[in-house]
Order: C-alpha cells, then sequence, then structure tokens
C-alpha cells in the first residue's frame, strides 16, 4: 500500500485515540476537578489573580461573558495596532523589516485577534521578531477566547436551570495554561529536533555549491508554529506557512502539525460529553463531523494523487501527482488530506498552496470552510455546530408537530431567530463581499494571479476563508490593498464576533428556562437518526446558498479542462 | 464593560511575560541540545556551509538538478508559483520547462520526466527531488562527467531517503547532499 495513505489512515486514528483522554482531561480542568497539572498551574495561575485583582470566583451571566470577553478582545487589537505599526524602530529586528501601513496593520492585527491569521504580508520581509512574538501572543489568546466561550455553552446545559455560567477570565486562562501550552511545549520541541529553527540570528549569507550567492531567513519560528497549530490559528512564521522547509522540515513533522491542529477541535467535542456526561452526544457529532470530512478528504486526496489533465496530455510521467505547488517530503496525497484539514478546521495553515490544487479540490476546500462546522476551531467549532443543532431540533419538532426541544429545555423563538441570523450571516458575508469585489474590477480583478474562472475562485476563497476565521488563500491574490486589507478585515470582525456572541446567547437563554425532564416523546438527539438529519441540514443551507458561486469558479474551471 | 478594561490590561500584560517570554525562552533553551543549536540543520563540503532543509538552484549540466522555483532558491523570501491548473501561461511554461529538458538530456523521451521536475514547489526552497527525477538526469550527467552510469545509479540509490519507518511518506532525494556526493566521487 502506498506510504502516504498508510500515514495518513495512522495519523488520523492516532489523533482520535489522543483526544479521547485529552477531552475528558479538558472537562476535568473546566469542572474544576483535580488533575495532574495541578501541582504546575495552582500557583501560576493564583500568582495571575492575585496581580490582576480578578475574583475566579465570580460567577458571571452569559452578557457578562460576552462583556468581558469583547473588552479584553479590544486592549488586543489597540496593543496590536501599536507593536506592528512601530515594529520597525523596535528591538528585536535584526532584519530591519519596517514597520506596517495602518490598513496593512489594521487587517494582520484583526485577523490574529480572531484566531483567523489571513496573512497579508510574508513573514521573512513583513514582520520583526517582536512583531511575530506578539502574533504568537495572539494566537494563544484567541484561542483560549474561542474555548472559553465554549465552555458557557458547557455549563448551560450541565446545570438544569441557571444564570451564572461560571467566570469569563477562569476559563481563559486555564484554556491558555492547562490546555494549549504544555501540547504547545511538546510539540515546538519536537520540531526543534526535527530542524525548525529556534534562533533570535537574523538572516544568513551563504553562497551555494553552484557559487549564487542567496540569504536564508531565520528566526524563533519553533515556539511559533506549535501554537499556531496547536491553537487552531494558521498564521505561518515564514511566508509559505508549512510548506517552507524550516517551518515544516521532515514527514515526521508533518505528521505532528497535522496532529497539532485537529487534536483540540477533536477533543472540545469528547470534553463537551464528558462535561455533560451524555457521551452519546458527543458521539453524534463526532460521527457527522467525520463523515462530512471524510467526503471532502477523499476525493481531495483522490485528485491530487491523479496530478493534472493538462499535463498528462503533454505526455510527461504524473505518478507523483500534481506536483505544482506540492513539496516532494509532503507528497500529494497528504498534501491533498491536509489541504481539508486545515479548511474543516479553522487552522488555515497549509503544505501545499491551494492556488494550484485541482479545480474541484479547490472546490472541497471551499465548501469546507462555507460549512465550516465539521471540527471547526478550538472552542468555536463546536458552537457553530450548535447552531445546526438548534435548526435540526426546530425542523423535527415542526415534522412531529410538538414544541422543540434539546437537553430538556425548549426551543423558542428568539433562540431560532438568532440560530438563523448567524446561520444565514456566513453566506451572506462571503456573497455580498465577493459580490462587490468582483463588480469593481480595479480592486477586485486587477489584484488577481490567474484568468478567467480560476480568478473569480481566487475572490471567493479569500472572502470565504475570512468568514470562516481559516486564514487560507489562493495566495496568488495581490492582496496587500487597502480594498482587500480593509474589506476583509471587516468581514472577520463580524464572522468571529457574532458566531461567538449568538451561540453563547442562545445558551444563556435556554440556561434559564425550566428543565423538561425526558418523556416518551421526546426527541432523542443522541441518535444516528438525528445525526443524519443535522447532517441534511447543514448540506441544504450550504449547497443552497453557495452552490451558484461554486459554479461560476471552480465547477466552471473544471469542465473547461475536460 | 468598564469594570473589565482594568482587569483586562493587567491580565495582558502578564500573559505576554507568560507566552511570548517565559514560553519561547523555555523552548529556546532546550533547542540549544537540537542540531546546530537550533540555528537550522547545515552539512559542511570543502570549508563551506549549506543548510540542509533549505533547497538550492541547481542549473548546471553537470549537477542534479532542482525543481523549478518560484522563488528562486533565495531563501530570504519563499514562494510558490500559485497558478491555477488550468492557467494558459502556465501551461505553455510547463511546456517550455519539457522542451528545455528534453534538449538537455538527449536520449530521454517525455514519457521518462517526472511531475515534480517540471513543476514549481510549494515553497520555492524545496530541497528534494523523487527518486525518478534523479534517476532520469544519470544518463546526462554520466556523459559530461565521464562517469559509468552504474557508478551513478549507486550513488542515488544510496542517497535515497527511505520513508519514515520504511512506512511512512514518500521516499526522496536531498539534491544538495547528492551533488556533494557527486562532486566527491568525481575528485576521487
Amino acid at each position: 500500500m502506498n506510504t502516504e495513505i498508510i500515514a495518513i489512515i495512522v495519523m488520523f486514528l492516532g489523533t482520535i485515540a489522543l483526544a479521547i483522554p485529552l477531552g475528558k482531561y479538558i472537562a476535568q480542568v473546566f469542572a474544576g476537578n483535580k488533575t495532574i497539572f495541578d501541582p504546575v498551574f495552582n500557583p501560576i495561575e493564583r500568582l495571575f489573580y492575585k496581580l490582576t485583582g480578578i475574583d475566579p470566583k465570580v460567577e458571571m451571566s452569559w452578557k457578562q461573558h460576552m462583556a468581558a470577553m469583547l473588552t479584553i478582545n479590544m486592549i488586543w487589537f489597540l496593543l496590536g495596532m501599536l507593536v506592528l505599526m512601530t515594529q520597525g524602530v523596535l528591538p528585536l529586528n535584526p532584519d530591519q523589516n519596517p514597520s506596517m501601513t495602518a490598513d496593512l496593520a489594521f487587517n494582520t492585527v484583526i485577523s490574529f485577534v480572531v484566531n483567523c491569521n489571513l496573512q497579508h504580508y510574508s513573514g521573512e520581509t513583513g514582520v520583526s521578531y517582536l512583531g511575530q512574538y506578539w502574533l504568537m501572543f495572539l494566537q494563544f489568546v484567541s484561542a483560549g477566547t474561542g474555548m472559553a466561550a465554549a465552555v458557557t455553552l458547557f455549563r448551560a446545559f450541565r446545570d438544569k436551570t441557571a444564570i451564572d455560567l461560571g467566570n469569563f477570565y477562569e476559563y481563559f486562562i486555564k484554556s491558555c495554561t492547562r490546555i494549549l501550552l504544555p501540547l504547545s511545549f511538546a510539540v515546538a520541541i519536537v520540531l526543534a529536533f526535527q530542524g525548525t529553527p529556534m534562533t533570535f540570528e537574523g538572516k544568513d549569507t551563504i553562497v551555494n555549491l553552484q557559487g549564487d550567492t542567496v540569504q536564508v531567513s531565520r528566526g524563533p519560528a519553533a515556539a511559533f508554529v506549535a501554537i499556531k497549530h496547536i491553537g487552531t490559528n494558521g498564521g505561518g512564521f515564514f511566508g509559505t506557512n508549512s510548506a517552507h522547509p524550516f517551518e515544516n522540515p521532515t514527514y515526521l513533522s508533518n505528521m505532528v502539525e497535522m496532529a497539532a491542529q485537529m487534536i483540540v477541535p477533536f477533543a472540545m467535542i469528547f470534553a463537551f460529553g464528558y462535561f455533560i456526561k451524555r457521551r452519546k452526544l458527543s458521539w453524534m457529532m463526532f460521527a457527522v463531523m467525520t463523515v462530512g470530512f471524510l467526503m471532502l478528504a477523499i476525493p481531495n486526496i483522490k485528485m491530487e494523487m491523479e496530478g493534472n489533465p493538462a499535463l498528462t496530455s503533454m505526455g510527461i510521467d504524473q505518478s507523483l501527482g500534481a506536483m505544482e505547488g506540492k513539496e516532494i517530503r509532503i507528497g500529494a496525497a497528504t498534501s491533498g488530506f491536509w489541504s481539508i484539514v486545515t479548511t474543516v478546521i479553522s487552522t488555515g495553515s497549509v503544505n501545499s498552496m491551494h492556488d494550484s490544487s485541482m479545480p474541484l479540490s479547490g472546490m472541497n476546500e471551499l465548501l469546507a470552510m462555507m460549512i465550516n462546522s465539521f471540527y471547526g476551531g478550538a472552542g468555536v467549532g463546536i458552537l457553530n455546530f450548535f447552531i445546526f443543532i438548534i435548526l435540526a431540533v426546530f425542523i423535527s419538532g415542526l415534522m412531529v408537530g410538538r414544541t422543540p426541544e434539546f437537553l430538556g429545555k425548549k426551543i423558542e423563538a428568539r433562540e431560532m431567530k438568532i440560530a438563523m441570523i448567524i446561520a444565514l450571516i456566513h453566506p451572506f458575508l462571503i456573497l455580498i463581499s465577493a459580490g462587490l469585489a468582483t463588480a469593481f474590477p480595479a480592486q477586485g480583478a486587477s489584484t488577481l494571479n490567474n484568468p478567467g474562472f480560476h480568478g473569480f475562485s481566487e475572490i471567493l476563497y479569500e472572502y470565504t476563508s475570512s468568514s470562516a476565521n481559516n486564514g487560507s488563500g489562493f495566495e496568488g491574490l495581490g492582496d496587500n490593498t487597502p480594498w482587500w486589507n480593509i474589506s476583509t478585515g471587516i468581514v472577520l470582525i463580524l464572522s468571529r464576533f457574532l458566531p461567538i456572541i449568538g451561540p453563547v446567547a442562545i445558551a444563556g437563554l435556554l440556561a434559564k428556562k425550566k428543565f423538561i425532564p425526558e418523556g416518551e416523546g421526546t426527541l432523542q438527539t443522541d441518535t444516528a437518526t438525528f445525526g443524519i438529519l443535522v447532517f441534511t441540514v447543514i448540506i441544504i443551507v450550504a449547497a443552497l446558498s453557495f452552490f451558484p458561486a461554486l459554479t461560476l469558479g471552480p465547477i466552471a474551471e473544471y469542465f473547461s479542462m475536460r | 464593560m468598564k469594570k473589565h478594561i482594568l482587569p483586562a490590561i493587567k491580565l495582558t500584560l502578564i500573559l505576554i511575560v507568560f507566552f511570548a517570554v517565559i514560553y519561547p525562552f523555555a523552548v529556546w533553551a532546550i533547542a540549544q541540545a537540537a542540531p546546530n543549536g537550533g540555528k537550522g540543520e547545515i552539512v559542511t563540503f570543502k570549508g563551506k556551509t549549506y543548510y540542509s532543509n533549505i533547497g538550492q538552484a541547481f542549473t548546471d549540466d553537470h549537477y542534479f538538478w532542482s525543481r523549478p522555483s518560484a522563488a528562486n532558491y533565495n531563501a530570504a523570501g519563499s514562494a510558490g508559483s500559485n497558478k491555477g491548473p488550468s492557467n494558459p501561461l502556465y501551461l505553455e511554461e510547463v511546456k517550455g520547462r519539457i522542451d528545455t529538458f528534453l534538449v538537455h538530456n538527449p536520449g530521454i523521451t517525455k514519457a521518462e520526466i517526472p511531475a515534480d521536475l517540471i513543476t514549481a514547489s510549494a515553497s520555492g526552497l524545496d530541497p528534494h527531488v523523487s527518486l525518478q527525477a534523479a534517476q532520469v538526469q544519470v544518463k546526462r550527467i554520466a556523459k559530461i562527467r565521464n562517469i559509468p552510469e552504474a557508478d551513478l545509479k549507486t550513488l542515488v540509490n544510496e542517497h535515497t531517503e527511505k520513508p519514515l519507518l520504511g512506512l511512512f511518506g514518500p521516499a526522496k532525494i536531498n539534491v544538495l547532499k547528492l551533488n556533494i556526493a557527486l562532486d566527491e566521487l568525481a575528485s576521487k
């Protein structure tokens, strides 16, 4: 059997096997139970609370949670603008990279604050090491923000009737210290020993074997690349992200990075089940997500292994697969698999150039982000999926003629309105902004790297990636212009905070309601039947909203190549 | 919202110390034990130092060629071509690469050219080529360097890096290491 396929299977199953105990650990952490890391983190956290004056025992309602979350995010944004716009004169800048322009800094800070990591700069020339480390800080705290929001949802369904949903700061700090930090540290060490640089020295100049003089960018990358994956951020230290031979030096590092980006989203699903003591429900969710994931990933592996039909017709040997924009040490099959891992989960790191993917592989990458709820990002994945559960519960309630209920709580008009708005905001943002960019060729078409249908795909991909808070790109796009920086920045803010506030609001409203014990007529939500229903709702919402746009881009390109 | 501002500022400052100073310095300290002290793995040859993970441009006929690169193998940056699969200009470029390869490698047919030799890598710094890509160049190098083809084939085999544990990932050849070995073989 093909050694890449074996590796993919082992890596995927291995990650699930690790995610189950991790999920249990996460549930313990947030329930406040004893865990093995207590001796290390209890004193550290006590110090944090002492220095900040935060009392982690103060309970917050869902609104107070959101107020605390938005306030601290605003501070990160302001501080980030300051750092990136002055980094040129600040220390830790051996390569003398310049400060960012206001529009680029706006885009970059927003993009890292919201866990997206869309990058309209290249790491080698666009940021100093200080800037990189500011961004790395944001990679930790933005993932922690998403997880803290997810835990309010956990709390809402654990307690029978409640207004208080725990303390935002406690959940946030614990996510960062007890979950993201140990995992990142382990991954960083592996990467450093696999050959990822971890030095504060700047560019090196060498004369290569053939006699040409070139420079080699280095930097303290190993620590950065680890949290980039563990926190499902995806922003690269170097311009070409995890395709760069320093950022992803070996096949082993590739396997570790791939597992690293899947493990927290996987574990959060299992943690939900452990936390509310309904493990079957998390298996239903995990199964639905996995079916959707495999339906996108398997075709991509196959299409990338078959190679570009336009090159096949030139008569060359295509047994390696579609190698444009791919690395030999990683291979076509693994690149195809990663392209879906990174898009279903909101990582957006790449180990191949998605712009050069086969047309329908590109479509699957887009679809993964359009659906945006198969696994999803750290914490926020479960929030996105929750919206589809609410929709499915409502529809099945209508079908059997009963008031819809989920986990003993009635779903009523107010919750449904929020769920509908959140479900529709994603297609709305993508399609409207892609439509605008297409309507103004001076802003849109003039920045494209490819003509025709593929060019439209580049525009569509950029906004889809922004709205899904993904951060990968069809990177041919010349995206460091005020238009792209500002328009994607606005999409990023809306598509991050509304889909956090919406589900948390629903959870908060439901938590307040009276608990109705399960009866004979209660809709069972942890069954295969309900799983199929959720899946159908997801497919209908994504397919109906996005099919016309996909037809103009990747599908048209596919048929034009036949 | 007001009451959150002060705690949020204090917490941010503390977390910066923890995650952007202590964490990376801990990794940095351990990385001192990594190959070349975490400054990138190197190989040395004739007193000169090269980064073994960073590909180099090899375009001379007496070396094994690297893959085409959108960054010209200058690791001051990194870049893929980002050309779409149906882009007509891109397809012309690939045709040009095939023709160039055929001109420099007489006796080789089109069907023997593997895809990696005519497509640009993702980073523009790919240090590797496939086994086929090295084997298909043996004939040319044997002729120019006046080394028996069998010796070169042995050299290629010796420098083939097997999949991880023989199970995971593709086999590959580091072009820089192969060319260094080629220079050593030729100077014997």
